[in-house]
């Protein structure tokens, strides 16, 4: 599924995208969790590309990407961002989007249109 | 080579900037892409755990003569009260403030353990220390 189909079944907002080519990314997993443990431990053998969805909206969701090569995180809830956000998203080349679907929304129609763990 | 870092207690705003550092010079060092994640994944866990846990301390990086990579953690204090138990996958004892931010889900000791090829951990009243080494 490719990041531009994705925003557009999430109907999310571009917050930050640290390459101009990413809405052509393709993603087939997704990863869900506000348990930045839980996503060290579960995604720490995964080899394949994989989108991150979290309602954690602060730096250590980034980093947490970040140390796990993950490449785009979707944020849901639709929850406020401070700008130390986009800094941190820029400095570790990151891409950002955000939905107002909840967390079950967003796994699930990203779900219904054939993403997988 | 080595570096240390400083790491502060309850900055959770930099908590994870030494393991990028480190994960961004190993990077620069073609170090195999698995090894590299096994790396960062370990290190932000014990960046964390001396943010979240401890009154401080520091990190040391150093790759030996033999290409084997060192991490030690040390902080200086309170310390862990019963290491076997802090050792138990979902065993936490992190703040409200730790849990809000996404952590204290009781996997960091058990993480580092399951990337690192060793893993020491000794722990007082003045503090813990861990060492890690990735071949």
């Amino acid at each position: 599924m490719l990041v531009k189909e994705i925003v557009d079944i999430l109907n999310a907002k571009e917050i930050y995208v640290a390459r101009d080519d990413i809405y052509e990314k393709n993603y087939n997993k997704g990863f869900s969790s506000d348990l930045m443990s839980d996503a060290l431990m579960l995604l720490k053998d995964e080899v394949e590309d994989v989108l991150f969805i979290t309602g954690l909206v602060n730096v250590q969701s980034l980093r947490t990407a970040e140390v796990l090569d993950l490449e785009t995180i979707i944020f849901v809830r639709g929850k406020a961002f401070d700008e130390s956000i986009i800094d941190t998203a820029k400095s570790l080349h990151i891409n950002l989007f955000q939905t107002t679907d909840t967390m079950f929304e967003t796994c699930g129609k990203l779900y219904e249109k054939g993403m997988r763990r | 080579m080595i570096k240390v870092y400083q790491v502060e207690k309850e900055n959770y705003e930099d908590a994870g900037k030494a393991s990028s550092d480190i994960k961004r010079v190993l990077k620069s060092l073609g170090i195999d892409r698995k090894v590299l994640k096994s790396i960062a994944i370990a290190c932000y866990e014990a960046e964390i755990n001396i943010v979240i846990h401890s009154d401080g301390g520091e990190i040391t990086f150093e790759i030996d003569d033999e290409g084997i990579i060192h991490l030690s953690f040390d902080d200086i204090g309170p310390g862990i009260d019963d290491l076997q138990l802090a050792q138990t996958p979902g065993y936490s004892t992190a703040s409200t403030k730790a849990r809000s931010l996404g952590f204290g889900a009781g996997m960091g000791l058990y993480n580092m353990k399951s990337v690192a090829s060793s893993f020491h951990i000794e722990s007082s009243k003045e503090g813990t220390h861990i060492h890690m080494t990735f071949v």
